[in-house]
């Protein structure tokens, strides 16, 4: 996983809540067996007609914001289903950090195992964001070691983060390897259990 | 100190330990499919690291079925990629010695509908699955939810998981429900009070006589719908009505490991003097047959009520997204919802496909029948059951030929047009009442429009062939 620390960034407003995961990679897009590629689906249906033609009022096609890195989302951003097919796609599309007043639970977990940041400030912050995002200038800075956002104006917001969560991201660190350093917990756990609930065993 | 909830007890009894500030809860049981493990099987071989506990993992092929043909294997699956990707899956399971049921198996179907049927899904568990509707096995008094594919990788490779802990919820449902109210119209009348983020950062735990009232299958399409007002998971502390669903069936103890497994069962229960973050209380009596109208599940109306304005909504954001919604769905504020015409009627999806869903949509079917209605004929209807089993015992009691007779297609088990990823899906602006868990925009297909509602009420909405109110078909 890549490290985030810093970073400066178109930033493209996305006005709506409830943006759920099947709007953000719908489900024809599921069918793969690899991370990769999943930026041709992203936000599918909002970015083209049914004839596969771009839409030019979808913030994304706009040239202003191609190669946007930040979202800036309304409430409850990544509603839906588990599908971690949701933060690939956006980190394909080059996006590296999303903006919200809220994100469901599962789709938050999913970025911190993929190196997206996802950052959650007050709602009229968030609003101020998505007011400058629309004028001239668009770039928001995301510093991850001091926790703020700056907008294009130059206003800074502190956000929230875990600390456990802060660190891994900023070294860019696997938690499956941190994980196994407790093995040895695991196993007398497992031996425990073994003798409490023999009936989970050799099932 | 207060008691302990039903959740903190769960939680106390798998953790293994903590690391850094999060605590890694031991698994008992990973379910996985063909959908969101491939990518992690590809982590685990670029990673040469081993499944921990292949015998607490079992593999299922649900979500890209077909719902036609299953006896012929792969080869019933047209679709390329869907081929691949269930290939991968018997090949992934072949290599790391997991159990699968396949495609055409009588075991096999929806995830979530097979583990509580074979008795793999246990009270005070911990269950995980590559799959948002993992909630569902919280029925039983397990502490159940979804995990995205690095998670799932991460319980193969230390049958463990990274976890904060949630905050506790208590959701009571008290009194007698009206005849034709049942557990989906708690669901979505839950949903529609406390929201699509309602839920986000708590464990719902659901109590209350109306709730002890529910039958498992009820029990599951509540705890199905808790990931739909952002909650984590759902839970129901387990008592008689869950140890009787769960004895005999093929993965519980049996003789003295049964007394033994029931001894352990019922210390998960929440603690009299327990203290909750959050609680609400609902009448279930207050509580009608309830429908969506537009494309999230907190967009929910009565069935005697009408399409509301979006004016009527208080913050900038909904209002956008209601007349977003309204445009999408093909509606006009204020119309009654009973107006809405049904092109598709789906009876399915892991909320409700299982015996009793099937039974109770039968029951309305059967009733229209002898008063000489059928499907209406714009409408087309499918049944789609959660199982192989499920199937075999409905086409036991007969309601397959109640169904067909009436004019309902009889399908073979599979995910099916809850996430149309396989051949059964909406044309573009077709209206579908559906008994799965989702109406988001295009979710049944693209630009198909998706009313939820309860197996009874898609069973009338399938005779009228508009959405209608179940309880003028029960007399
Ligand atoms: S039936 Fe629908 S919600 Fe349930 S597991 Fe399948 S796709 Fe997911």
């Amino acid at each position: 996983m890549e490290a985030f620390t810093r970073l400066d960034a178109k930033a493209a407003p996305l006005p709506l809540s409830n943006i759920d995961t099947d709007q953000i990679i719908p489900k024809q897009f599921l069918k793969t067996v690899e991370r990769a590629g999943l930026a041709k689906g992203l936000f599918y249906d909002l970015r083209f007609d049914r004839d596969g033609v771009e839409k030019p009022g979808f913030v994304l096609n706009q040239p202003a914001y191609k190669g946007a890195g930040v979202l800036i989302a309304g409430d409850n951003f990544g509603c839906g289903s588990s599908r971690e097919h949701a933060p690939w796609a956006l980190m394909d599309f080059g996006v590296k950090a999303v903006i919200s007043t809220s994100f469901a639970d599962i789709f938050y977990n999913n970025c911190f195992q993929n190196g997206l940041l996802p950052v959650v400030l007050k709602a009229e912050q968030v609003q101020q964001l998505m007011d400058e995002a629309r004028g001239g200038n668009h770039v928001v800075s995301i510093d991850l070691e001091t926790q703020t956002v700056t907008s294009p104006s130059g206003a800074v917001f502190t956000f929230e983060i875990d600390p456990n969560r802060k660190q891994k991201m900023l070294k860019g660190l696997d938690a499956i390897g941190e994980t196994l350093e407790v093995a040895p917990a695991i196993d007398t756990y497992e031996m425990r259990r073994a003798l409490s609930q023999p009936w989970l065993e050799g099932a | 100190m207060p008691g302990k909830t039903l959740y903190d007890k769960i939680w106390d009894a798998h953790l293994v330990t903590e690391q850094d500030g999060e605590a890694i809860l031991y698994i008992d049981l990973h379910l996985i499919h063909e959908v969101t493990t491939p990518q992690a099987f590809a982590g685990l071989r670029a990673t040469r690291r081993a499944v921990r506990r292949p015998d607490r993992t079992l593999a299922v092929a649900d979500h890209n079925v077909p719902t036609e043909g299953q006896a012929l294997g792969i080869d019933a699956v047209a679709d390329e990629e869907a081929r691949l990707q269930l290939q991968t899956l018997a090949k992934n399971v072949d290599d790391y010695g997991i159990e699968f049921f396949p495609m055409g198996d009588i075991r096999n179907g929806i995830v979530h509908v097979v583990g509580p049927e074979q008795g793999r899904t246990q009270p005070g568990m911990t269950i995980v699955c590559g799959d948002s509707h993992t909630s569902t096995h919280g029925a039983f008094g397990a502490l159940a939810h979804g995990i995205g594919t690095s998670e799932v990788e991460h319980v193969l490779a230390t049958q463990t998981l990274r976890q904060k802990k949630a905050r506790n919820f208590r959701v009571r449902i008290e009194g007698e429900p009206a005849p034709g109210v049942g557990a989906k119209d708690f669901a979505l009348a839950v949903i529609g009070q406390i929201g699509t983020a309602g839920g986000t950062g708590y464990v719902i735990e659901y109590a209350g006589s109306a709730v002890r009232g529910l039958s498992m299958e009820g029990r599951m399409t509540l705890c199905n719908l808790t990931i739909e007002g952002g909650a984590r998971a759902g839970l129901v502390a387990p008592d008689d009505a869950t140890f009787d669903y769960l004895k005999g069936r093929p993965a519980t103890p049996k003789g003295g490991a049964w007394e033994m497994a029931l001894a352990y069962w019922k210390t998960f229960f929440t603690d009299d003097d327990a203290v909750f973050d959050r609680e609400i209380v609902l009448d279930a009596a207050a509580i009608a047959p309830t429908v969506t109208w537009g494309t999230s599940p907190e967009d929910v109306v009565a069935v005697t009520g009408c399409v509301p304005a979006p004016e009527s909504f208080d913050t900038p954001d909904k209002r956008a997204s209601a007349v977003r919604a309204l445009e999408y769905m093909g509606l006009t504020a204020g119309q009654p919802i009973t107006e809405a015409r049904i092109d598709v009627v789906f009876i399915g999806s892991c909320t409700n496909s299982r015996i009793e869903d099937l039974r109770a949509a039968a029951q309305v079917v059967q009733t229209a029948f002898l008063h000489g209605r059928l499907v209406a004929p714009h409408v087309r209807a499918m049944v789609v059951p959660g199982s192989g089993l499920v199937k075999n015992q409905a086409e036991d009691e007969g309601l397959d030929a109640i169904f067909k007779a009436a004019g309902f297609e009889w399908r073979e088990p599979g995910c099916s047009m809850c996430l149309a990823m396989n051949p059964d899906k909406l044309a573009d602006g077709q209206r579908c009442a559906s008994t799965s868990n989702r109406n988001f925009e295009g979710r049944q297909g693209r630009g198909g429009r998706t009313h939820l509602m309860s197996p009874a009420m898609a069973a009338a909405a399938a005779i009228a062939g508009h959405i209608a109110d179940v309880r003028d078909f029960l007399s």
